[in-house]
C-alpha cells in the first residue's frame, strides 16, 4: 500500500491543482495574520474556511480524482495488487496531501506570525487537526459516492450535494425541527444533532475552544459543559473518528463486489 | 492451462455471461471473437479479477483465482484505452509498474524497439494516442509472463510498430506462452491466432482453428466467416 | 439649643481629645471597652491582635483606629459586630472583620448603622461575612477603600457587600468586592457617587439600583458577576468610564437595565460579556462612545424602548450587535463603527455609503429558540442572515445607522489598574 499511497501522493504532488489549494492557503493566511489587525476577524475566518472550504474541496478532490484516474486505475488492478490496496493507497494519498497543503499553507504563516505568539498554537493545532479530519471524512464520502456512481456527472452532482447537505441543508432542518418543538427540553437532541454532523461538530469544537462565540454562556451551559470536559472532547474525537472509520469501511465492502 | 467453468454474470438486467464453460490449453495464440456486446471484455476481465462473476470458477494452472491476486504476478495485460495518470513522465511509469510488480524485466530493449527513447521524460498527458499505446505495449511485454492477454492491441499503432507489435506476439508465443487477444482486425486473427473463441449471448458459439471455421461455415475469407458467425444472431 | 451644646460640646472635647489603646496586654483589653470609654473626638487606637466581639455600640463621634489590621471575629455569631444608631462624625478604619453568621431572618453586618451620618468606613478588610456594611437612611458618609470579600454561592444563602437603603449624598469609593450577592446595593438612594470600586465574583449583581435616582458611577470595574451592574426603576442614572467585562455565563449581563429613563452611558467597555446591555424598557438614554468588544450580544432590547440615542459607540465582534423584540423602532443609531460592516466609502468622508443593519435574523431565531444558537456562524445562518439582509422582511425598516463609521471611533485609555486579561 505504500507504493500506492507514494505514487498518489506523487502523482497530486505535481498536479496544479494541489498547488492552487497550497497557494491559496498560503496567501488567506498571510493576508489574515498580517495585513489584518483583528486576530479575532482573522480566527473566525480561518474556521469558516476550514469548516465550510475544507469538505468542499475534500469532496471535490475526491470525485475528481476517482474519476480521472479510472484508466490508471485499471492499469493497476491488473497488476499483482490487491484491490483494497490500491484503494486505500489512493484514498490516504489524496487526504494526506491535501492536509499537507492545508498544514503548510496555514502553517507557514503561522510559524513566520507565531514566533511572536506561542500561547495560540494550540488553538491553532486544533484548527488543523479539525482541518485533517474533515479531509479524510470527506474524501472518504467521495470515494464511496464515486465507487458507487458510475457516471462521472451524476457522481460530481451527487458529491456536490452530500457537500452541501451536510453544509447547509442539515443546519436548515436541524433549525426547523428546533423552531417546531422549542416547547419542549430540546437542548439533548441539539446535542446529539451537532455531534452527528462532522461539519457542525468541528465548527463547535473550534468556536468553544477558541472562545469565539456567545456559546459559553446563555444556554450554551449544556454545550460547553459537555464540549468542555475531557469526556466531551473525547466523545467528539471518536465520532469524527467513525465518520472516517465507517465510509472506509463501506468503501472495502463495496469494492469487494465492484466490477471495472 | 486456463479452466473457466459456467461463468455467469448479469450487469443489472443484461445477461452477459451465462454460463460460459471455456479450457484453453497452455501454449498459442487465442483470438477471442464476438459482436459487441458478446462479453468478450468481460470475460477478460473475469480473468485478471477486475469483474466479479456471479456464479462460476475459473482456475489457472490448477489453482482457483477468483478474490485472488498474486496469480496477476504471472500475468500480463494489455488494456484497451492507455490512459496514465498525466503527471507522471514515461520513466516513471516504467520505473513505478516495475516497482509494483518485483519481477525481472526487459523494458529497454522495447523501448528501443519502439523507439520511445526521446519520449521517456516527457509527461504521459503530452503524448500523442499512438505513444501511449507504444508505451502500454511496452509496459506489457516488459515482465516474463506465461499469460499475455491483448485488449485491442492496434489501436492507434502506425504501420511499423503493428510489425513490431506480430513479432512480438510471435516470439512470445514462440517461448511457449498462452496469449489471449481481442481485437476487430481480422487480418491479424487470420496471420497469427491458432485458435479461435467466438462468443455469441455469453457463450461460446465456436472454439477451433481458423481452417475449421471457415469450413464450418463454408466461407473463403475469415471476415466473411465471422461476419457469417454473426449473422446468425440477426437471424 | 441642642445644636449649639453640641457644637461647644465638640470645642471643648476637642481640646483635651485623647486616645485610648486597645491591646490584649493593655489596660483596656477589648474594643467595646475602648469604644464605651471613649468621649466625642477621642481616638480608640486597637492593636493588632485577635478579638472576638460582637455588638459593640457606638454612640459618639469617636474614631475607631485599628493598627495593623487587628481581627474582629463574630465566630459565627447571627449578630453585627459595630453597631450605631442616631450617630454622626464616627470613623471605622484599618480592621479586619470575620465570620458575621448568616441568618434567613435579620439583615447582619461586620458594620450596621441606622440614622447615621457624616461617618467614614475605610480601609477595612471584611471576610466571610454576611453582609459587609449595612446603611439605613444614612447621609453625607463615606465608604472609602474596603476590601470585602466572600464566598457567596447562592442568593438566598448570601447577603451584599455595601448595603445601602434610604440614603443620600453618599461617597463610595475604591472599594473591592469579591464574591458577595451584590457587591453594592443601592435602594433609594439618592445624589450619590460611586467611583473607583471593583466588584467581580458576585452571585448577582456587581452593582445594584433599586429606585436610586441621580446617582453618577464611574471609574468602576465590574467583571464576572451574574449581571456587572443592574439599574432597575431608576431615573438620571449617569454611567460613565466603566469595565463591565467577563460577566459569561447563562443570563449574564454586563448592565442591565430595567424602566430607566433619562440617564447617561458613556465612555464604558464592555469586554466579552454574554449580553453587553440588556435594555427593557428605557426611554430617552443616551449611549455615547461605549465600546463593546467580543460579547455574545452587544446590545439586547427586551420590552418597549423609546427615544434612545446610539451614537458614536464601537460594535467589534460581538456575535450579535443587537437583538430587537419588535417590529416598531424608535431608537436612532448614528455614526457608530460596527466591524462587521461590509460597505464602501467612496467620498472618502470616512462615513460608509450605505447603511449598516445590525439586527440579523438569526438573532430572532435565537430569541424564539434559545437552543439554536449551537447553529451560531454556520454556513445556513451566514446565508439566512444575508439574505434578511438584502430585503429585510423581520428587522424594522427603520432599524439601521445610515451613518456607518469606516474606522472605530471610541479612544478610551483603560484604567491602569484594570488589566482585560485576568
Amino acid at each position: 500500500m505504500l507504493k500506492i499511497l507514494k505514487y498518489s501522493i506523487y502523482d497530486l504532488l505535481r498536479s496544479r491543482w494541489s498547488y492552487v489549494y497550497f497557494f491559496f492557503y498560503l496567501i488567506l493566511g498571510f493576508v489574515l495574520f498580517f495585513l489584518n489587525n483583528n486576530l479575532d476577524k482573522a480566527i473566525t475566518t480561518i474556521m469558516n474556511i476550514i469548516v465550510i472550504l475544507t469538505p468542499l474541496i475534500g469532496t471535490i478532490f475526491g470525485v475528481m480524482y476517482y474519476y480521472n484516474s479510472k484508466e490508471f486505475t485499471e492499469l493497476l488492478l491488473a497488476q499483482p495488487i490487491k484491490r483494497s490496496t490500491i484503494f486505500m493507497g489512493q484514498y490516504l494519498g489524496i487526504s494526506l496531501s491535501l492536509t499537507l497543503s492545508l498544514v503548510l499553507g496555514l502553517g507557514i504563516p503561522f510559524a513566520l506570525y507565531g514566533l511572536f505568539r506561542s500561547a495560540a498554537i494550540f488553538d491553532f493545532s486544533l484548527l488543523l487537526l479539525v482541518g485533517f479530519f474533515l479531509n479524510f471524512i470527506f474524501v472518504a464520502l467521495a470515494f464511496n459516492i464515486a465507487i458507487t456512481v458510475d457516471n462521472k456527472i451524476k457522481g460530481f452532482g451527487y458529491a456536490i450535494l452530500m457537500w452541501l447537505f451536510f453544509a447547509v441543508i442539515y443546519d436548515g432542518i436541524f433549525m426547523i425541527t428546533q423552531n417546531i418543538y422549542n416547547e419542549y427540553p430540546i437542548d439533548k437532541f441539539s446535542l446529539a444533532a451537532t455531534m452527528i454532523n462532522p461539519i457542525d461538530l468541528s465548527r463547535i469544537l473550534i468556536m468553544l475552544k477558541l472562545n469565539l462565540s456567545a456559546l459559553l454562556g446563555y444556554t450554551g451551559a449544556i454545550f460547553k459543559q459537555f464540549f468542555g470536559s475531557n469526556l466531551g472532547f473525547f466523545i467528539s474525537m471518536a465520532v469524527l473518528i467513525l465518520w472516517i472509520v465507517l465510509p472506509v469501511l463501506r468503501m472495502r465492502v463495496k469494492l469487494k463486489k465492484k466490477d471495472f | 492451462m486456463i479452466q473457466i467453468e459456467k461463468l455467469h454474470k448479469k450487469f443489472g438486467k443484461l445477461t452477459v455471461l451465462d454460463g460460459l464453460d471455456l479450457t484453453i490449453q497452455k501454449g498459442g495464440i487465442f483470438a477471442i471473437l464476438g459482436p459487441n456486446g458478446s462479453g468478450k471484455t468481460t470475460l477478460i476481465k473475469c480473468l485478471l479479477g477486475m469483474v466479479v462473476p456471479d456464479k462460476g470458477n475459473i482456475i489457472l494452472d490448477g489453482k482457483p483465482i477468483l478474490k485472488q491476486w498474486k496469480y496477476r504476478n504471472d500475468l500480463n495485460y494489455l488494456p484497451q484505452i492507455a490512459n496514465f495518470p498525466v503527471n507522471l513522465s514515461v520513466k516513471e511509469l516504467i520505473a513505478m509498474v516495475k516497482n509494483l510488480r518485483p519481477k525481472a524485466s526487459n523494458e529497454q530493449e522495447l523501448i528501443d524497439l519502439f523507439g520511445l527513447n526521446p519520449f521517456m521524460k516527457k509527461k504521459l498527458g503530452n503524448l500523442s494516442g499512438g505513444t501511449k499505446q507504444k508505451v502500454n505495449l511496452v509496459l506489457t511485454f516488459m515482465f516474463d509472463s506465461d499469460l499475455i492477454i491483448l485488449d485491442e492491441p492496434t489501436t492507434g499503432l502506425d504501420p511499423i510498430a503493428l510489425i513490431y507489435l506480430k513479432e512480438l506476439i510471435a516470439k512470445e508465443k514462440a517461448k511457449g506462452k498462452t496469449i489471449l487477444i481481442t481485437t476487430h482486425i481480422m487480418s491479424l486473427v487470420d496471420q497469427m491466432a491458432d485458435e479461435i473463441v467466438f462468443l455469441l449471448d455469453g457463450k461460446i458459439y465456436f472454439k477451433g482453428s481458423v481452417s475449421a471455421l471457415k469450413t464450418q461455415t463454408e466461407q473463403d475469407s475469415l471476415e466473411h466467416a465471422i461476419a457469417h458467425l454473426i449473422s446468425k444472431q440477426y437471424a | 439649643m441642642r445644636y449649639l451644646l453640641g457644637l461647644f460640646l465638640l470645642f471643648s472635647f476637642q481640646l483635651q481629645a485623647k486616645t485610648i489603646t486597645v491591646c490584649s496586654t493593655c489596660k483596656v483589653k477589648t474594643v467595646a471597652a475602648g469604644v464605651a470609654l471613649a468621649a466625642d473626638g477621642d481616638t480608640v487606637l486597637v492593636k493588632a491582635g485577635l478579638y472576638k466581639e460582637t455588638n459593640i455600640e457606638i454612640t459618639k463621634a469617636i474614631k475607631i483606629i485599628g493598627e495593623g489590621f487587628p481581627v474582629l471575629d463574630a465566630e459565627g455569631k447571627k449578630a453585627n459586630i459595630f453597631h450605631s444608631e442616631n450617630t454622626a462624625g464616627f470613623t471605622i478604619s484599618g480592621f479586619k472583620f470575620i465570620n458575621v453568621g448568616m441568618s434567613y431572618t435579620k439583615e447582619i453586618a461586620a458594620v450596621f448603622t441606622y440614622r447615621c451620618d457624616d461617618f467614614t468606613i475605610s480601609n477595612n478588610k471584611v471576610d466571610m461575612c454576611f453582609y459587609a456594611f449595612m446603611m439605613q437612611r444614612a447621609n453625607s458618609s463615606q465608604l472609602i477603600n474596603n476590601k470585602i470579600h466572600g464566598k457567596a454561592v447562592k442568593e438566598t444563602t448570601s447577603g451584599n457587600g455595601i448595603h445601602l437603603w434610604k440614603c443620600d449624598d453618599m461617597n463610595i469609593i475604591g472599594n473591592v468586592v469579591d464574591g458577595m450577592r451584590d457587591g453594592i446595593y443601592l435602594e433609594h438612594v439618592t445624589c450619590s457617587l460611586i467611583t473607583n470600586n471593583i466588584s467581580k465574583n458576585n452571585v448577582r449583581y456587581g452593582l445594584h439600583f433599586m429606585f436610586s435616582d441621580n446617582n453618577d458611577y464611574y471609574d468602576n470595574e465590574f467583571m464576572r458577576s451574574g449581571a456587572g451592574v443592574a439599574v432597575m426603576f431608576s431615573k438620571h442614572i449617569t454611567m460613565r468610564n466603566n469595565l463591565f467585562h467577563l460577566n459569561w455565563g447563562t443570563a449574564s449581563y454586563g448592565l442591565l437595565l430595567k424602566e430607566i429613563y433619562d440617564g447617561f452611558i458613556y465612555d464604558n467597555i464592555f469586554d466579552q460579556n454574554t449580553i453587553g446591555i440588556n435594555i427593557d424598557g428605557c426611554n430617552r438614554i443616551n449611549y455615547n462612545n461605549n465600546k463593546f468588544i467580543k460579547n455574545g450580544w452587544a446590545l439586547k432590547f427586551t420590552g418597549g424602548c423609546y427615544t434612545n440615542i446610539f451614537n458614536t459607540n464601537d460594535f467589534m465582534s460581538n456575535a450579535f450587535d443587537l437583538s430587537y423584540n419588535s417590529h416598531l423602532n424608535d431608537n436612532e443609531f448614528k455614526y457608530n463603527y460596527w466591524s462587521e460592516y461590509t460597505g464602501y466609502d467612496l467620498d472618502r468622508d470616512g462615513i460608509g455609503d450605505v447603511p449598516f443593519r445590525p439586527v440579523k435574523l438569526f438573532s430572532y431565531v435565537v430569541n424564539k429558540t434559545p437552543e439554536s444558537l449551537i447553529l451560531l456562524s454556520s454556513l445556513f445562518v451566514t446565508i439566512i442572515n444575508f439574505s434578511e439582509k438584502v430585503s429585510p422582511v423581520f428587522t424594522p425598516d427603520n432599524l439601521k445607522d445610515a451613518t456607518p463609521m469606516m474606522k472605530p471611533v471610541v479612544s478610551i485609555i483603560k484604567p491602569s489598574n484594570k488589566d482585560l486579561t485576568q
